[in-house]
């Protein structure tokens, strides 16, 4: 048994265990989160020496199951352990159970967590494009009862777009299998050729995909459900589950596709990214509720992964020296994955403590939670692309590779993007400063304002010790990380 | 030991703002003493270094971002010139804090971002390398906000709306131009020369526009000045650290560094950039002053006189010559000085006797004569009457405009210095020679008299005169600035 | 023409009538039904395409079975989720028809 298979099967026992345990169940966290976090730095450890992937139970492709690890994928697996760890132990206040009883929702919360979790292992494990279908739908399960918690009617909007994207996800696997008669990615990555039926199971494929990551404009369904939903479902909607379907295109395009796009295809990827930035953040200005607000941020941040397509290796010849947007990419879905988990659970706790929704109730509270505040601060210096952060880094590398290229719209774009983010954002940061009254608040513990905190300082992190994490995902990149797609 | 010493001295102002943060507000004396403790820590830091550079040691401290992507940190003579200046001033503006706010509100908060300013001060002071110095500089943007915000109130709201605004969108143009330039040249380093062949002249002159824009928008050039006035919204010890030590001073810091470290003397004139701006920061000079004529409060006063004075920093940079360097760099120092004792004054006077606009001034030098004094002394300076430092400033500036062959900058130095004269002398007339009828009497003053908040004040205004009488020495900052230009201009 | 062409065609012509049903119905339960139309179209697709010249190719059986496990499950969850949201009150099954009305 490695690292590797236990970090999905782990997870799916937890999930089991925490409704067997009815009410304790809650806290079985408490030991589900040091355990995952352990067994992923053991795999980043094995990683680091080599990626590591074998066919479970022995049985071989294609019938049997092949997992595999780089360092892209165990990097987010280790992310993702410490973020939802750490949003788990911040649930605990919400979800543990009252002495006088479980409600449907201790109950449920705890086993949807963990589903989640196993569901996210599984795609950033997944060798295949079936495995990931299947890996895929676990985690729309887990994620629509998740944002159902909010508010119902936003949940099923989302399944539905869910449920369109899986299809088409799925038909395009279809069409690549009967076109290649594999559906492995390294195989595909030999065999795939630019011609019509494969850039058609593509374009199918990259559709569905992008319906689930909520890119512009198949974003409608994002604010509403992560915008509703309580503060640790918004945190693990918003930080885990649109990262994961990114991450199965990032996957798809540079290991699996990397020679089919052509540059149109690419740029189109860009454009529709480049046009997220601007609407997403417009919208986060114009909203006058915080959640609406973090939700929509999430869009425009969203919109800052999709110009890896056009911008990948684009600074190979002008710049050499320079990393490269394929990594500015990946930093920068971590760092937005520890930011914006941070910033959702920050502003539940600043909604719950004044007792509002909108943004103009938020005023003194820097004086009543400075922790609180501090961390929402700290994450949006992050989203702000501000340093010392990791959002920073990847904004500078990812402009590095558009100017070096003279792709100056992106670059117009980042630096827009930029300022939108600080207009947005600096709206609740200043209501928390004014007035001179320290409002009454309703109690919160204090211990739960550690945790977006330590979410946002990993986000700066990130960035103040880029060196480690950006050598780590180098380890198994696929060439087209440098070169770019072609 | 030599890698560690410019680490150190950018962190140790990182300890007092955690302990400011963390410690509950009635543990104020512990609060302070910590602030007071590390100032003189870093100061002691910086002696050391001020003997080993003048021993000819380096130092030099580099981390590992991503590739292409470094933080280096380097002691170079023109770094310790700005690290020297925002140590000392920290130290006094420290004490003066202490005594300026008592026990008011949110302490813990604004000593700890206080702190978080003074390093991202010093950060961009040692920084080696452009992008390094980027992100102090916006360590400074965003450390600075809270302090303008401080009192909460709507003035002061508005006045760091103003402040980001200004500061954020300049940081945008900063880092596009760095970028622009770093796309072709890779990382650039201060102390190598930079190859910038890979540019066309015409892109060279757009990104020297966006970089000189976006420092200018902290220097308060012209058209970019107008979040100086209104936040003078903020506490007189965020005006002083805004004014003197910190911001306005980083952004004509960072014009120096592009134009000496990043482009050269020689491409800036090749390009011809030099002249528009000595051109830009003349306008700016006589314009603060105009406006400050018009001003009625003591703090917008000073807030114009500051746009005013910082770019003769600006011009002495721009005008690419030895002498005009040596004027600017030592007016970097001298002008922290004076503004800060200028400052100190109108802090003691609000503070004191309520005292905000300049006709409330008659007759105050005999009720705080010491405060009083000391302003004078630093206004003195600013009108560039000798032996006050700022007179040997003005010298350097005009020998530099002669030599480099613009002798119109003796005319805007002499337009200045008479609009410097016709706005601080008012007050000194008033303050002296009016009768003092309005204000309580002697006795009244002298039962009460806080010491931590006058003496600041007269210690900055004896170091302004010290730097004037002194200038001949070679450790005054006037011998510092003559060593810097001969590093560069005597090969 | 061959029986794998057939069922390819006519899965292609399921898949044609599930996306019709789902995108001009807003009826929640008819877009589970459409769901279900457009993956019945996938996997007879799939089985086409796997049945090439008299040989069964395993791989295809293999996933068309997961994938009909997986359809169903959601389907499952599907039906729960209206379920409850028309018991909430949430009125109609049609949140168009609501938004509209």
């Amino acid at each position: 048994m490695s690292p590797l298979d236990t970090l999905i099967i782990a997870p799916l026992a937890f999930a089991l265990a925490s409704l067997g345990m009815g009410r304790r169940g809650a806290w079985l966290i408490v030991i589900a989160a040091p355990v995952m976090i352990a067994l992923a730095v053991w795999l980043c450890a094995q990683v680091w020496a080599a990626p590591v992937g074998h066919s479970v139970g022995g049985w071989a492709p294609p019938l049997g199951i092949a997992i595999r690890a780089d360092g892209l994928s165990a990097a987010f697996m280790l992310a993702t352990a410490v973020a939802a760890g750490l949003i788990g132990l911040f649930a605990l206040d919400e979800f543990a159970p009252p002495k006088d009883g479980e409600t449907a929702r201790s109950h449920t919360f705890w086993p949807l967590l963990y589903l989640l979790w196993a569901a996210v292992n599984a795609i950033f494990a997944s060798a295949d494009l079936f495995n990931l279908y299947v890996a895929l739908e676990l985690l729309t399960i887990a994620a629509v009862a998740l944002a159902g918690f909010g508010a119902l009617k936003a949940a099923l909007r989302y399944f539905m777009v869910a449920l369109l994207g899986s299809l088409s996800y799925l038909l395009g696997a279809v069409l690549i299998y009967a076109a290649y008669g594999t559906l492995d990615m390294g195989l595909l990555a030999q065999r795939a050729e630019a011609d019509l039926p494969t850039l058609l199971a593509a374009g199918f494929i990259t559709a569905g995909l992008i319906a689930k990551t909520a890119l512009f404009p198949l974003h409608g369904w994002l604010p509403p459900a992560h915008g509703s939903a309580p503060a640790p479902a918004s945190a693990l909607l918003s930080a885990l589950v649109v990262k994961a379907s990114f991450f199965i295109l990032l996957r798809f395009w540079f290991d699996a596709m990397p020679g089919i796009s052509g540059p149109e295809l690419a740029h189109l990827l860009g454009a529709l990214g480049a046009a997220a930035v601007i609407y997403g953040s417009v919208q986060a200005i114009r909203q006058t509720e915080l959640k609406p607000l973090v939700a929509y941020s999430t869009v425009a941040q969203l919109g800052y992964l999709f110009l890896v397509f056009p911008l990948a290796g684009a600074a190979d010849e002008a710049a050499p020296w320079a990393a490269g947007a394929w990594s500015g990419g990946v930093l920068h879905a971590l760092s937005h994955l520890f930011a914006k988990a941070a910033m959702f659970l920050a502003a539940g706790l600043m909604l719950r403590a004044a007792a509002t929704k909108t943004i103009g109730g938020l005023e003194g509270l820097a004086r009543a939670m400075p922790v609180t505040v501090f961390a929402f601060a700290v994450s949006a210096v992050s989203l702000m692309a501000l340093p010392p952060s990791g959002g920073f880094m990847a904004k500078y590398l990812l402009l590095t590779s558009a100017l070096a290229a003279g792709a100056w719209i992106y670059a117009a774009v980042m630096i827009a993007g930029g300022l939108l983010a600080a207009v947005y954002l600096f709206r609740p940061l200043a209501r928390a400063f004014a007035g001179k009254e320290t409002p009454v608040i309703v109690p919160t513990p204090r211990w739960l304002a550690a945790i977006p905190l330590a979410l946002a300082l990993l986000a700066s992190a990130l960035g103040l010790a880029s060196a480690g994490p950006y050598a780590f995902i180098q380890a198994g990149a696929p060439l087209a990380a440098e070169e770019g797609l072609k | 030991m030599n890698a560690l010493l410019p680490v150190l001295l950018v962190l140790s102002p990182l300890a007092p703002a955690l302990i400011s943060f963390a410690l509950p507000a009635r543990l104020a004396p512990w609060r302070n003493a910590a602030n007071i403790g590390f100032a003189l820590v870093k100061l002691a830091l910086v002696v050391l270094l001020l003997q080993g550079v003048a021993g000819g040691a380096e130092y030099e401290w580099r981390a590992e971002f991503v590739p292409g992507l470094y933080l280096l940190l380097r002691v170079d003579a023109l770094a310790l010139l700005f690290v020297t200046l925002s140590t000392f001033l920290w130290l006094v503006t420290t004490v003066y804090a202490i005594a300026y706010f008592k026990d008011g509100p949110n302490l813990p908060r604004f000593f700890g971002f206080f702190n978080l300013c003074v390093m991202a001060a010093t950060g961009i002071a040692l920084s080696g390398s452009l992008i390094t110095f980027f992100i102090f500089y916006e360590l400074l943007t965003l450390s600075t906000w809270p302090l303008v915000v401080h009192k909460g109130d709507e003035k002061s709201m508005a006045a760091g709306r103003v402040y980001l605004g200004y500061t954020l969108a300049g940081s945008a143009a900063l880092l596009l131009g760095i970028v622009w330039l770093e796309s072709g040249t890779g990382p650039v380093k201060f102390d190598d020369a930079t190859d910038l062949t890979a540019h066309s002249g015409d892109t060279l002159r757009l990104i020297f526009i966006l970089m000189v824009g976006g420092l200018g928008a902290k220097a308060a050039l012209i058209p970019l000045h107008g979040w100086l006035p209104q936040a003078m919204a903020a506490p007189a010890p965020v005006s002083a650290l805004l004014h003197a030590v910190a911001v306005v001073k980083a952004g004509a810091f960072g014009i120096v560094r592009v134009i000496y470290d990043v482009y050269g003397i020689d491409i800036v004139a090749a390009l011809g950039l030099g002249v528009p701006l000595a051109m830009l920061a003349s306008a700016t000079i006589l314009y603060g002053s105009i406006r400050a004529v018009a001003q009625t409060d003591i703090k917008k006063r000073l807030a114009f006189s500051t746009v005013s004075q910082v770019s003769y920093i600006v011009l002495g940079a721009s005008l690419v010559g030895p002498f005009a360097i040596i004027g600017g760099l030592v007016h970097l120092v001298h002008q922290g000085l004076m503004k800060i004792t200028l400052f100190f004054g109108a802090g003691a006077l609000a503070e004191r006797l309520g005292i905000t606009r300049i006709d409330q001034l008659d007759g105050v030098g005999r009720r705080m004569p010491i405060t009083m004094a000391a302003f004078s002394v630093a206004a003195l300076g600013m009108i560039g009457v000798p032996p006050v430092a700022g007179f040997v400033s003005k010298w350097y500036l005009g020998l530099g405009g002669l030599q480099s062959g613009e002798p119109w900058v003796i005319a805007v130095l002499a337009g200045s210095s008479l609009l410097n004269a016709l706005y601080f002398l008012p007050l000194l007339y008033r303050a002296w020679l009016r009768p003092a009828d309005a204000l309580p009497s002697t006795d009244e003053m002298s039962a009460d008299r806080p010491w931590m908040l006058i003496l600041p004040a007269a210690v900055t205004a004896a170091a302004a005169l010290g730097a004037g009488l002194l200038a001949g020495l070679s450790f005054s900052p006037l011998g510092w600035a003559i060593l810097i230009g001969e590093d560069i201009y005597l090969p | 023409m061959t029986p794998s062409l057939l069922y390819a065609l006519t899965g292609a012509g399921l898949i044609a009538l599930g996306l019709y049903g789902f995108v001009t119905r807003s009826h929640l339960i008819r877009r589970v039904l459409a769901f279900n139309v457009i993956g019945s179209g996938v996997f007879l697709v799939f089985g086409a395409l796997g049945h090439e010249g008299g040989i069964t190719d395993p791989v295809p059986q293999a996933l068309i079975i997961t994938g009909i496990v997986v359809a169903l499950s959601l389907t499952a969850f599907a039906a729960a989720m209206i379920a409850r949201y028309a018991e909430d009150g949430g009125g109609g099954l049609d949140p168009d028809a609501e938004d509209a009305g």
